[in-house]
């Protein structure tokens, strides 16, 4: 089975690509990758939590239930956030992955409700969390209630880092609006991926607003890490080494 | 309560009329002695956000408001109460000195959302959100957040993670612009007026969902300066009662309750039970406590 790549538009072989970590062949550049194979990619072994939610609809907005399912169907998880126990290299760690397929991991009261379970989780054994988002923002079907997803996110977020304990964040293409305005920006360490766009504001909106046209890098990996946003940009392909020397260091600093 | 029969896109497109009372009208009628502070120490000064310290009804207070300007001059000044990172740093600022010094904490926020532009993306827009969220929930004073008119996404949050949200009946607090939910949904921005209908963003809705504690009833006409000051005399004595109301609490108890006051909106996950052998996990799920897949009311009310 073929699928063309999202950056060159080429027809590539799937499997190829899934081998090649979501990279593509043909001009190196970055596909979205599925949490799954996200999963794969990381961890030696992993326990899914906090993923029995049934769908709701609370306030009850136009043709949810359609898109909601299609999400499902498309991606095969059950939300926009696989969240988890496993190991890094050998180091226990509690883990959330965002899906891009699952209405681009936008964020809506299950989306909020994994990850805040997960940081408190992880704050009872004192376990460090990792965290890959893919994310639109929050999830406009909900209304303000995935709004303050944010603030429970970022509630749990504190109390994990207020009991010493490491939070290590990968923005992953494309981290925007809610996400970014939250967990994705509250790690002790972030890195981010070659390319990615990262940013508050969808750069389209900035350029409709303000009139200005913006540069290519607008947003990138490399703009942010340029202003001080993020601490580093590793290629996918080091990532579970990198993942696993920082593991590692701070299970010294714990245990010292 | 005044204009009951106003269609939802009518009482967001009131918000945002001129001549409704701004952030700095609430600031001089409530507040006596104020003192403005300036700058976030870092950057800039950001004139989106109005902040200081004075008096409520006789007790000292950190007061925060989101201004948008009464007069194209002070529009432009304030870029239309668009909030740069700066201006959220600022505020932090003044909400960690208001910690500091025991003093609790009054937010007025007016927004249609938090200034887009490249500048803000550059210094950091997001960054500066995600951190006020992250150091608001666990701020050891009171802090009670007044939504006066647009509540505007994240930018407006970014000022209302606190331990009571209040908002006017006619203000509106959203996940997303009418408008712009109108362009994803229909296509079509004229349809705003019925993507705010779907969108449950008055503060009735808000009330309702657990997510805003108390409406303000709110004056007809906020020319008419008696009935005004009436509104805002009353307003200010009832936060006076309320702050009273929360200093009684001990810091780990009011800290306790801010957390849990957003834990439970869209709780789902205390009656999870973990798939595959997570050791620990069913003792942190509480499994014994309910069922499996039953779970409280989405709004906590339930």
């Amino acid at each position: 089975m073929t699928v063309k790549c999202n950056k060159c538009k080429e027809e590539i072989n799937k499997e190829d690509l899934e081998k090649n970590y979501y990279i593509c062949p043909l001009c190196g550049k970055l596909n979205r990758m599925p949490a799954k194979n996200r999963l794969q990619m990381l961890t030696e072994k992993f326990d899914v939590m906090f993923n029995d939610q049934e769908f709701t609809d609370p306030i009850n907005f136009p043709s949810y239930k359609e898109k909601y399912e299609s999400a499902r169907e498309k991606s095969g998880e059950t939300e926009g956030v696989v969240c988890g126990r496993g190991t890094i290299g050998g180091q226990d760690t509690c883990i959330f992955i965002m899906e891009p397929n699952f209405m681009m991991g936008s964020m809506g009261t299950v989306v909020g409700d994994r990850i805040t379970a997960l940081f408190e989780y992880a704050t009872k054994h004192r376990l460090p969390v990792i965290g890959y988002t893919v994310s639109g923002g929050a999830r406009m079907q909900e209304g303000a209630l995935s709004l303050m997803q944010m603030a429970k996110v970022s509630a749990a977020a504190k109390r994990h880092s207020d009991a010493g304990l490491l939070y290590v964040v990968c923005t992953t293409d494309p981290t925007m609006g809610g996400a970014t305005a939250s967990f994705a920006m509250l790690g002790d360490i972030i890195i981010s991926e070659p390319g990615a766009m990262i940013g508050f504001a969808g750069k389209r909106v900035v350029e409709q607003v303000t009139g200005e046209v913006l540069p290519d890098n607008f947003q990138s990996a490399e703009f942010q890490l340029k202003n001080g946003f993020i601490d580093d940009i590793v290629p996918r392909q080091e990532q579970k080494a990198y993942l696993a020397n920082i593991l590692a260091i701070h299970a010294e600093t714990v245990s010292a | 309560m005044a204009n009951e029969n106003l269609s939802v896109y009518d009482r967001i497109c009131r918000t945002r009329k001129s001549g409704r009372a701004t952030a700095l009208d609430y600031i001089n009628a409530t507040i006596t002695d104020f003192v403005e502070l300036h700058g976030d120490r870092c950057f800039a000064d950001d004139h989106a956000i109005v902040g200081g310290i004075g008096r409520l009804n006789g007790k000292p207070v950190t007061v925060i408001g989101i201004e948008k300007g009464r007069d194209l001059n002070e529009r432009l000044l304030r870029n239309f109460g668009c909030v740069l990172p700066e201006g959220y740093r600022k505020a932090l600022r003044l909400i960690k000195q208001a910690e500091k010094f025991h003093r609790p904490v009054i937010c007025f926020v007016d927004t249609q959302g938090a200034n887009c532009g490249k500048g803000a993306e550059e210094r950091g827009q997001g960054q500066a959100i995600a951190n006020n969220l992250y150091e608001l929930t666990d701020v050891k004073t009171p802090i009670i957040s007044v939504m006066i008119g647009e509540g505007g996404s994240g930018g407006a949050l970014a000022l209302a993670v606190a331990d009571e949200v209040w908002m006017l009946e006619n203000a509106y607090y959203s996940v997303i612009t009418p408008e712009s939910c109108a362009s994803i949904l229909f296509k079509d921005p004229k349809r705003a007026p019925e993507a705010a209908e779907h969108l449950k963003l008055t503060a009735a809705d808000l009330n309702k969902m657990g997510i805003v504690e108390k409406v303000v009833e709110e004056p007809e006409d906020f020319s008419e300066e008696k009935e005004t000051a009436h509104f805002m005399k009353k307003l200010a004595d009832d936060l006076s009662k309320e702050l009273k109301q929360l200093e009684k609490k001990p810091v780990d108890k009011l800290l306790d309750d801010r957390y849990e006051k957003y834990r439970k909106i869209g709780r789902y996950s205390e009656y999870s039970q973990a798939v595959g052998e997570v050791p620990g996990a069913a003792q942190l799920l509480g499994a014994s406590q309910a069922p499996a897949r039953k779970r409280r009311g989405l709004f906590g009310r339930g």
